[in-house]
């Protein structure tokens, strides 16, 4: 911890109050109001917040720092997911093994795959990564149907061998003993504020996984990996190699992107080859920018945006909209739920690529240049109120 | 022998001939400049003592070793450095973190893989950063984004980003092009203070003759290719050679 200044020091403490009260934080409407669907404060989606968190910090160490734009980490994402459920099928429902076979086979996939693509930069570089994702998509999808079960993804059935299985064995993923799905409701007056442990193992995960990227952003390494982005002409006139440097970078983002797999098919032992199309390593791409690419938090914050969007309001129906609105007269109200449902319900990505082009134009550093902003006005204003306090007792 | 040995070095491009049949040699300690008109192959001969571009023919020896097929950062890493037309900078990081970089190229070669360690931690390589920009008078800038500075001051940086690696051989690619009078002058002396105290050989490329006769101790003039003369600067003006090929028959 004396390696890090006191700003990273805040940074870490606030991901980790984050993350520990995300059950009471995310669930601030109580449980009969009709604001309960914006609650976001459920195990299913809290869990989805940590482990697109952590993959989004994967994706940061190398976009963020190095300026390598990977068009093809959901391939890393479906690799652990697949090697996570094979631990399942093969040893027992402990997650342990399959997490680590996770990390570690994506850290295998994606030296292979760093090591050529790597040999190109800009563009090319983006174009050889999604034609690599794209072909591992394929090939799980048809080809490597033994290995993925194709199609109907690779999933556990009765007459698997799970060596490690005992008599009475737990029949779902957990962590010697604790199950995943096991939730704890805390009802509190009309409140009801749910602990998961599977949301908890991930939380702990991604307080990890963003501790150590927190060290990589100061290290040496994170230094050079800031330099090859600004100006890689002149660090090869400083002699230094870069190539090394981004291939470690594109590893350690492929080994995070391969826990972020190995997390979600311990949520639910399932993997599908759909997790490895180019649809998802564009929702990482956009997960980093919205929050803010190179900065520490803004990743995990983009990842929780999209995230809460694609559920939230993915929910709102024209049900749910007649039922808001039923207060105007008729023809009005038809007229607003007609142009409001094209934005909410199936139509959500309409709203999320609306948000995403504002951002985009007005706040090109993301989610953190927005809260930067926000901090220097409020600096500013109280700095002035400062020295106009401070000009009246010296005169 | 020379520090860097250059013989019968051949280079085209297509047709063209860049150079033919270069021989230089700078010795240990001066400043050596090379000058000529445009097009004469000067960067291009620059280009190949750094490992951007390999002769077709002819044989590059620095310090006792061929760099032909070397790669740029293995030269650098050998004690070869450069600073460019154009100052190549890391724009988006600091000053320090700008002086910081090849402080740790310098000691731990080409690749490190120490993304645990803390930046904050290394009080050896800190320490000789800061004590570089104090050389260069550039402390009190520690903290500026370095895109935001001014032309002489990129130089100025790119320069004490080059001295804090003890480069045994500096290699300057028109060193003032662009510049204001005024930093023209601040270069010619920060580079003859830098001659002067750490005793770096250097060699210069450079077209403005005040720079070239300012700093000089041996001048090489390069003319289609080929080194016409190699003299002090005191005999290379009156020389008919040069004045016929780069002065145009004319004393300026």
């Amino acid at each position: 911890m004396k390696s890090l200044n006191s700003s990273d020091k805040r940074t870490l403490l606030f991901v980790i109050v984050i993350s520990l009260l995300a059950p009471f934080l995310l669930n601030p409407f109580p449980t009969g109001s009709g604001m309960a669907q914006f609650n976001a404060g459920y195990p299913d989606l809290m869990q989805r917040f940590a482990y697109f968190g952590i993959l989004a910090i994967g994706f940061n160490i190398l976009f963020g720092l190095t300026g390598y734009l990977s068009f093809g980490h959901a391939a890393f994402l479906g690799v652990g997911s697949y090697a996570t459920v094979w631990m399942f099928k093969l040893l027992s429902y402990n997650i342990v093994p399959g997490i680590i076979l996770a990390v570690i086979m994506a850290g295998l996939f994606s030296l292979l795959i760093g090591f050529i693509s790597l040999r190109r930069s800009g563009i090319y570089f983006s174009i050889l990564t999604l034609a690599f994702a794209q072909m591992s998509f394929a090939l799980a999808y048809s080809v490597l149907t033994p290995l993925t079960n194709g199609e109907t993804g690779l999933q556990v059935y009765n007459d698997d061998p799970q060596i490690l299985m005992g008599e009475n064995a737990i029949t779902s993923p957990h962590l010697f003993g604790l199950k995943m799905q096991d939730t704890f409701t805390l009802d509190l007056g009309p409140w009801a504020f749910q602990f998961n442990v599977g949301y908890y193992v991930c939380a702990l995960f991604l307080i990890l996984a963003f501790y150590l990227s927190v060290r990589i952003f100061r290290s040496p390494f994170g230094l050079m990996l800031r330099a090859i982005k600004t100006n890689q002409t002149r660090l090869n006139y400083t002699g230094i190699n870069s190539r090394p440097y981004t291939l470690a970078a594109f590893v350690i983002s492929g080994m995070y992107a391969g826990l972020a797999g190995g997390l979600m098919a311990s949520m639910d032992p399932l993997a599908g080859a759909e997790r490895m199309q180019w649809t998802a390593s564009g929702e990482i791409v956009l997960m980093t920018i919205l929050g803010g690419a190179g900065t520490l938090i803004g990743p995990v914050l983009g990842a929780g945006f999209i995230k809460y969007f694609e559920n939230i309001f993915s929910k709102i129906n024209e049900t749910v909209l007649h039922g808001w609105f039923a207060w105007m007269p008729d023809g009005l109200e038809d007229a607003v739920v007609w142009v409001l449902h094209l934005f909410t319900g199936k139509g959500w990505h309409l709203t999320l690529g609306l948000l995403f082009m504002l951002i985009v134009i007005f706040l090109p550093g993301g989610l953190m240049e927005g809260a930067d902003r926000i901090t220097d006005w409020w600096k500013r204003k109280r700095g002035k109120d400062v020295s106009d306090t401070s000009k009246t007792p010296a005169e | 022998m020379g520090i860097l040995e250059v013989q019968n070095v051949n280079k085209s491009f297509g047709g063209l001939k860049a150079l033919q049949n270069v021989n230089l040699s700078i010795e240990a300690g001066t400043i050596h400049a090379i000058i000529g008109p445009n097009g004469a192959g000067k960067s291009t001969l620059l280009n190949c003592f750094v490992g951007k571009l390999t002769p077709d023919t002819g044989t590059v020896m620095f310090d006792g070793q061929s760099l032909l097929g070397v790669k740029p950062h293995e030269i650098n890493q050998m004690g070869v450095s450069r600073v460019f037309q154009t100052p190549e900078i890391f724009s988006d990081l600091n000053v320090f973190e700008n002086v910081l970089i090849p402080c740790f190229a310098k000691r731990d070669g080409a690749f490190q893989m120490n993304a645990l360690k803390s930046v904050m931690s290394e009080a050896e390589v800190r320490d000789r950063a800061e004590q570089m920009l104090v050389e260069v008078n550039m402390i009190d800038k520690r903290d500026m984004i370095a895109s935001s500075m001014s032309r002489g001051d990129k130089r100025r940086l790119e320069m004490a980003m080059c001295m804090s690696q003890d480069p045994k051989l500096l290699l300057l690619d028109e060193p003032t092009a662009g510049m204001a009078r005024a930093d023209t002058n601040n270069t010619i002396d920060l580079l003859a203070e830098i001659q002067d105290r750490r005793k770096i050989t250097m060699a210069v490329i450079e077209h403005d003759m005040h720079v070239v006769f300012s700093l000089a101790q041996q001048i090489s003039v390069l003319a289609q290719g080929t080194v016409i003369v190699e003299d002090l600067p005191e005999n290379i003006k009156s020389n008919p050679k040069v004045q016929e090929a780069y002065l145009g028959g004319a004393h300026e």
